[in-house]
């Protein structure tokens, strides 16, 4: 498949993007910097990158607790990620969501999700939107090796099967849901086999390989603009951390970890990309000091950043309703406004 | 209302109400959609003879798939995680879904997509997300259809920050009710009480809404207020009637909207007349009616002259035998014994 010197540009800035972001909250969440709960993209990126390079900005992504990478593809402000992260009032959720509900509709993101198997049936009323009123916006969904079990992700496929949505369902089978492998917890091994039972067509990736992973996607998103329905991915890959933050990873060995690390798909696309001359050494690298220079300003950002204010609290639960029933047979603890 | 007025104003059904409603706000708004299970019915068919074979399992949407086409009136496989999903996915990006959840116990099914996607996504998403979505669903006992189609759970809703919650007791209410959840951009979810479908009452003809929040006092009275929901609102209605016989004047307080709740009206009904009963069909625990209780104690204890009486249902699920189930359900006769309780 064809693809232009500034996509490929472009793809290789967003991957490292995501690969700095992920490394410096691992190393800001062991400083003791990040409340919560934080799980990292980090060895995952070609799949985000490689989907979303195809996308448009009105076009919707469905994400999972996982959900860096999504939203870093798909254009969400670095800044604002990482000061939401931090719980700041800067944030891209003011704060309110975390790590886990990055969001913004605005871009066509709608939502990291703390819900294993949340976002298929939310991803097939995005493309029911676009069917419905006529345009050619496609939706493609993120999901895991883990959520590839749940009803939720069946009865995601079965209606976006049934209505030929435009939908494409993105299996990131990453080896491991928490502690536990698809070997253990998928009957029948074969994730990408399930979908073809839904009537779509479905192809297992090396999720390791942009290229790889670029191609099947123009064609998943191509048809599914031509109204043609949905398609399933299995991208094959492989997340570097532990499954969150903190996480001691005592359910697989070193020698695996140095596999996967050996076939980095940043590393890969580097190679392929200087093999081919397509793209030089000299650039990737300024494009890997950039990289670390937006994500050391974003860290900055998000350090500097405000509270929110208390009285946030209140604010967001409704568009509209009565302030004072919020706190209801009490006296509020925080200012009640609009 | 008085019989000039009912004169004036046509009769309709509770079901004829809530499909006007879909109906007029579905010419008004290319948005609205409806989905769920056999809302038209037989949608495999190219027969004509099969179209709209249901409208719906007990009629409601009948009709409505003529006028609007089978892509605006959608029936869906019985997948409830998957469609009303679909329907919040739907009403984040630009669709007004109106979805049919059959029977509000079969919430536990779809659970998820309703409280921790659709309540939650505004608030998790700083305020940058709307989810202009109604769930339409069936609640009451009464039907002999045993445990798990006769709930009347809609407490579970109301207990769900970023959820609004409204139970139409009349088919006025239900239309000008379901027309204001549909421009509403909040979620909410409409309880049907599928034996009301066939109560008749008068409907104002053309568009009105009915603004959420805003409880109606179906009837006056100095010496005791009874607070109901829903079907509730006929039997206090009728112990009101039978209260007035025995000297007795009780002031129904049909709250319609759940969440939120019309604090106001109960709390000046309860300064007015110093007296509390709660009818509600819905669990006794945890429930719309501790609710009432609790604001009650909160706001108004100097006011009451007796103990609040709560009538609900037992901690019971809903029985299948006829005489399980009329004895499950309040009665007007617990109404009648609750008031006069409360006047010692």
């Amino acid at each position: 498949m064809e693809i232009s010197r500034d996509k490929l540009l472009w793809a290789y800035e967003r991957m490292r993007l995501i690969r700095e972001f992920e490394d410096r909250l691992h190393t800001d969440f062991a400083a003791g910097k990040i409340p919560g709960f934080v799980h990292l993209y980090a060895g995952e990126e070609a799949v985000a990158v490689g989907l979303c390079a195809h996308l448009r900005d009105n076009d919707f992504i469905t994400s999972t607790h996982r959900g860096h990478g999504h939203c870093i593809a798909k254009g969400v402000d670095l800044r604002e990620m990482m000061a939401e992260i931090y719980g700041k009032a800067t944030g891209a959720c003011k704060g309110k969501g975390g790590s886990m509900h990055i969001a913004d509709v605005n871009k066509g993101m709608l939502g990291a999700n703390g819900i294993v198997g949340g976002g298929p049936p939310l991803a097939c009323g995005a493309g029911l939107t676009a069917k419905l009123k006529g345009t050619d916006q496609v939706t493609v969904c993120f999901f895991g090796d883990g959520a590839s079990n749940q009803g939720t992700t069946f009865e995601g496929l079965n209606l976006a099967g049934i209505w030929k949505l435009p939908v494409v369902f993105v299996c990131e089978n990453n080896g491991y849901a928490e502690t536990t492998s698809p070997q253990y917890s998928v009957a029948g091994q074969d994730i990408a086999a399930r979908a073809r039972g839904f009537g779509m067509p479905s192809i297992a990736i090396d999720g390791l390989d942009f290229f790889a992973v670029y191609e099947a996607a123009g064609e998943a998103i191509a048809r599914a603009r031509r109204g043609e329905g949905p398609t399933f991915i299995e991208a094959q890959t492989y997340r570097y951390y532990g499954h969150f933050e903190g996480d001691s990873v005592r359910y697989r060995n070193r020698e695996e970890e140095e596999h996967y690390r050996s076939r980095d798909c940043l590393y890969r696309f580097r190679q392929t990309a200087t093999a081919q001359g397509l793209l030089t050494e000299a650039e990737l690298d300024a494009i890997d000091a950039r990289a670390r220079a937006a994500i050391n300003e974003a860290s900055q950002f998000a350090a500097d950043s405000p509270m929110p204010d208390p009285a946030e609290l209140l604010t967001d639960v409704y568009v509209d309703y009565p302030m004072a029933a919020l706190w209801p047979f009490q006296e509020p603890a925080v200012p009640v406004y609009r | 209302m008085t019989a000039m007025v009912e004169e004036a104003v046509r009769t309709l059904s509770y079901r004829e109400a809530i499909n006007e409603a879909l109906r007029l706000e579905m010419r008004r708004d290319p948005t609205v959609i409806l989905m769920g299970e056999d809302v038209t019915g037989a949608s495999h068919s190219e027969d004509e003879s099969h179209l709209d074979a249901w409208g719906g399992v007990l009629g409601v949407t009948k009709g409505l798939v003529h006028e609007f086409g089978r892509q605006r009136v959608r029936d869906t496989p019985i997948t409830e995680s998957g469609f009303v999903g679909a329907g919040v996915g739907a009403a984040a990006t630009g669709l007004r879904p109106v979805v049919e959840l059959m029977f509000i116990g079969f919430m536990g099914v779809c659970l998820d997509q309703i409280v921790n996607q659709a309540a939650k996504m505004r608030y998790m998403f700083g305020g940058k997300a709307r989810i202009p979505l109604v769930i339409r669903t069936m609640i009451g006992a009464g039907f002999r259809a045993a445990a798990q189609h006769s709930d009347s759970i809609y407490s579970t809703f109301v207990h769900f920050p970023g959820l609004k919650v409204v139970a139409p007791a009349t088919p006025a209410d239900a239309k000008g009710l379901l027309a204001a959840a549909i421009r509403d951009d909040d979620p909410v979810i409409f309880c049907e009480h599928k034996l009301l479908y066939d109560v008749k009452g008068p409907v104002p003809e053309g568009e009105y809404v009915i603004p959420l929040g805003q409880a109606e006092i179906k009837r006056e009275g100095g010496d005791v207020t009874i607070v109901a929901i829903s079907r509730m609102v006929l039997h206090a209605l009728a112990a009101a009637e039978r209260l007035a016989q025995q000297g007795i004047s009780a002031e129904v307080v049909d709250l319609r909207s759940l969440s939120p709740l019309d604090e106001t009206t109960v709390l000046e009904s309860i300064r007015k007349t110093g007296r509390l009963v709660v009818v509600d069909e819905d669990n006794p625990r945890c429930s719309v009616a501790t609710d009432i209780a609790t604001l009650a104690a909160t706001q108004a204890l100097e006011f009451l002259n007796a103990p609040v009486k709560l009538v609900t249902p037992p901690h019971t699920p809903v029985p299948f035998s006829p005489t399980l189930e009329d004895a499950y359900i309040p009665s007007p006769e617990r109404i009648v014994a609750a008031a006069r309780a409360t006047l010692g």
